[in-house]
């Protein structure tokens, strides 16, 4: 939450002309990595690191990019009470992989920031062969969005 | 239809081809395998997540 305060994450379409630049607005660049059921991956995780990681035929330390392109939103429900929401513009695909050790989270990073972590997702433990694992969105509304920051 | 296994590209009608579904609270979950001759050679997952990560805070007026 921090992370958030410091706005040290740029998601979704740039609007702010910010750190690197002076001039022109810039993106940060997302990436989404798979981690083993063995794995601790919580909300204490603050950086993308290799421990834990998949590996596999197809499979690249650090995951795959994650699309970008949908800003953040805001609603407010009241003069103290709203939510901001993000959510990524596209699905997670690993295609054509092996993985044989069972893998159950996703971390979402972000890789131009000294790769920090925003947000550990988990599922039901999966393994893939010679096959296409893809990590579908919800829908980015009020209540759905991958990430929501509320307030009350 | 051909599918990537293990073996290479392999028509779908040689292959035994076995699916499911997980559908709970944090996921939806679909996966497909198909297996030649007792061994798995194809295993593909879907799974569209459900649980979002909330922060909360309160606002409070002075």
């Amino acid at each position: 939450m921090s992370q958030l305060m410091l706005g040290e994450h740029q998601l979704g379409t740039a609007t702010l002309v910010s750190r690197t630049s002076l001039t022109a607005p810039t993106t940060d660049t997302l990436k989404a990595a798979l981690y083993l059921v063995s794995a601790t991956k919580d909300a204490s995780t603050t950086v993308y690191n290799t421990t834990g990681e998949v590996s596999g035929t197809g499979y690249t330390a650090g995951g795959v990019t994650v699309t970008n392109a949908t800003a953040p939103t805001s609603t407010n429900t009241s003069a103290t009470a709203g939510v901001a929401f993000f959510t990524p513009s596209a699905s997670l695909v690993y295609t054509t992989v092996t993985l044989a050790t069972a893998f159950d989270t996703v971390l979402l990073y972000n890789s131009t920031q000294s790769n920090k972590a925003i947000s550990v997702h988990t599922f039901g433990s999966q393994t893939i062969t010679a096959g296409t694992f893809t990590l579908t969105m919800p829908a980015n509304t009020t209540a759905a969005a991958l990430i929501r920051l509320a307030t009350t | 239809m051909l599918v990537t296994t293990t073996k290479g590209d392999m028509d779908d009608s040689l292959l035994e081809k076995r699916e499911g579904t997980v559908d709970n609270d944090n996921e939806l979950t679909t996966w497909v395998e198909y297996w030649l001759e007792g061994e798995l050679v194809h295993r593909s997952a879907h799974v569209t997540l459900k649980k979002t990560v909330t922060l909360t805070s309160s606002v409070a007026s002075f």
